[in-house]
């Protein structure tokens, strides 16, 4: 039984992780109707910027609130100098754009710090967080993290002047210009908002998966189904999908060691949970395409 | 009375295509003005090209200042409300972020509260609705909505594309008396592009009759409503 807790508790920790990252390409998806594949190296060199930080002596705390800073600007940067061009291009252009940022993040944090596996520190005191034998503190602390974070964006998104105008924006461009958003920086705002929430994952997962250039692509796959689970353009259900997949891998390999345990037979375990997460890309875009809280959009042609 | 809008020499393209040829037209201050013609012609056209939603040549003064080239938005904040053609609402929004949304770069909060008041005596309907989705309106709420939003952009000049469309016959009197208070209570002037012609030229004092891109004819509504041409193919007796 409390092996099982524990297995819950470690899935909404990663959960949380997943459900930042599947936020992050939400919010660009619904403005923009792209995935950004270089959401996970972008969270990857945020994370790469904070353990600098660190190194240069500050504290964990406020290493993470300068590195969420610039990622934003970076975002903003990225959206402003690299996208901004392209809103024109054809769907493929832009899809080889993200793939070269993808190629290039993860190249300039291998030149700047190398291809070793870094220690991340865990901000989190051992002594008192965490429920003994349920969950450990970091894991505890990355939940808390998070919902902080998603709940101080739902209320910028939901009461918020601003987050309001970045929705219309995201709903029809066109409509929000005749209102006076300025739609383009609303995109812009959008690309670091998202880059930010990447941030913040990455540094929050980078005490468990350590720190290196390809922390991030397994997280990115996570995310990918997360979103599709909970449908790709619905935010809410981006994070809930996180969530989902988060506990549901753990439970996938917590039931096939138990089936080892009682019959021998080794089917699944830790080592396929990967596998789990693209068995459920597979089978959201093969039954529910939509994912469990997305609305089926009907075009009349 | 001085011109609010000048336009003159006004082309548009779509890619390739040219749809405007050398239109040109005057909105007096206070005024009402409707732009007539039959399908194609280019009134939609006109409307999207003095906000800048097609590529454009030719000048668009707007208060004496040239504003052709700016941006849709920046436009909008010139404040010309533009109300397009079809249900012009974020039907995802509620009616109450619709409303707040036009007034989104405002800071004093008591003011967009007043504003949504002074909006909700000409839709009481809408104050009613005001948690509801947009796209959860009928079709005369959902125009109503679009009007109202584009009052609470405190609009100097309203462009208005066929705002009967689609709609029964009473909810167009209703919107077209409520168009009448707000032209004459809020100063607002007025452009209008209508298909009921004979809707339109009790309403407007100028009208305009374009035909494939260019304007055939202009004169006071009266004048133009007694024109043969006008009456065989717009009016239809």
């Amino acid at each position: 039984m409390e092996q099982f807790l524990q297995q819950i508790a470690s899935g909404l920790a990663n959960g949380a992780i997943y459900a930042c990252v599947a936020l992050a390409l939400v919010m660009i998806y619904v403005s923009t109707d792209h995935i950004n594949f270089a959401q996970g190296e972008m969270a990857m060199f945020s994370t790469y910027l904070s353990w600098q930080l660190m190194t240069w002596g500050l504290s964990f705390w406020a290493a993470f609130i300068v590195a969420v800073a610039l990622s934003f600007v970076m975002g903003v940067v990225i959206e402003r100098l690299i996208l901004r061009p392209l809103h024109n291009a054809p769907v493929l252009s832009i899809i080889v754009v993200f793939i070269g940022l993808l190629a290039i993040f993860n190249s300039v944090a291998g030149a700047i710090w190398s291809y070793l596996i870094k220690e991340f520190p865990s901000p989190f005191p051992k002594s008192s967080f965490g429920i003994a034998g349920v969950i450990g503190p970091h894991q505890l602390g990355v939940v808390v993290v998070t919902l902080v974070v998603l709940g101080l964006l739902f209320v910028f998104f939901r009461y918020t002047p601003l987050g309001l105008a970045m929705r219309a924006a995201a709903q029809n461009p066109q409509m929000a210009r005749l209102v006076g958003v300025r739609v383009d920086w609303m995109l812009a705002l959008g690309w670091g908002l998202a880059s930010s929430i990447g941030a913040v994952a990455g540094i929050m997962v980078a005490h468990i998966v350590y720190l290196d250039p390809n922390m991030m692509a397994g997280i990115l796959l996570y995310a990918f189904a997360s979103a599709l689970v909970g449908g790709i353009s619905n935010p809410a259900g981006a994070v809930a999908g996180g969530f989902i997949v988060g506990v549901l891998e753990n439970m996938v390999a917590y039931a096939g060691n138990q089936i080892e345990k009682a019959t021998g037979i080794y089917i699944i375990g830790n080592g396929e949970k990967l596998t789990v997460a693209l068995i459920i890309v597979i089978f959201v875009l093969t039954v529910k395409p939509a994912g469990l809280f997305g609305r089926v959009v009907v075009k009349r042609v | 009375m001085a011109a609010l809008l000048e336009v003159s020499g006004l082309k548009a393209f779509y890619g390739q295509t040219q749809s405007l040829y050398d239109v040109g037209f005057e909105i007096p201050t206070g005024g009402i003005t409707t732009l007539l013609g039959a399908n194609g012609a280019g009134k939609t056209t006109t409307l999207r090209a003095i906000c800048n939603m097609v590529r454009t040549d030719g000048t668009v003064r707007f208060d004496g200042k040239n504003i052709r080239g700016m941006a849709t938005e920046e436009i909008v904040r010139r404040r010309i409300a533009h109300v397009p053609e079809g249900r012009g609402t974020f039907t995802t929004l509620t009616v109450d972020e619709n409303l707040r949304i036009a007034a989104y770069t405002r800071r004093d909060k008591q003011g967009v509260r007043d504003e949504l008041d002074r909006v909700f005596t000409y839709f009481p309907r809408l104050k009613e609705r005001i948690q509801q989705q947009a796209g959860t309106l009928s079709g005369g709420e959902q125009q109503m909505l679009a009007i109202a939003r584009a009052l609470m952009l405190k609009p100097r000049l309203m462009l208005l594309d066929e705002p009967s469309f689609g709609l029964a016959p009473l909810i167009v009197q209703e919107i077209f008396r409520i168009l009448k208070r707000i032209n004459e209570e809020e100063k607002v002037s007025i452009l209008l592009v209508e298909q009921n012609a004979a809707l339109a030229l009790d309403l407007a004092t100028h009208a305009y009759v374009l035909e494939t891109g260019r304007v055939v004819m202009s004169g006071p509504s009266a004048v133009v409503k007694n024109d043969e041409n006008v009456r065989k193919s717009y009016l239809g007796y």
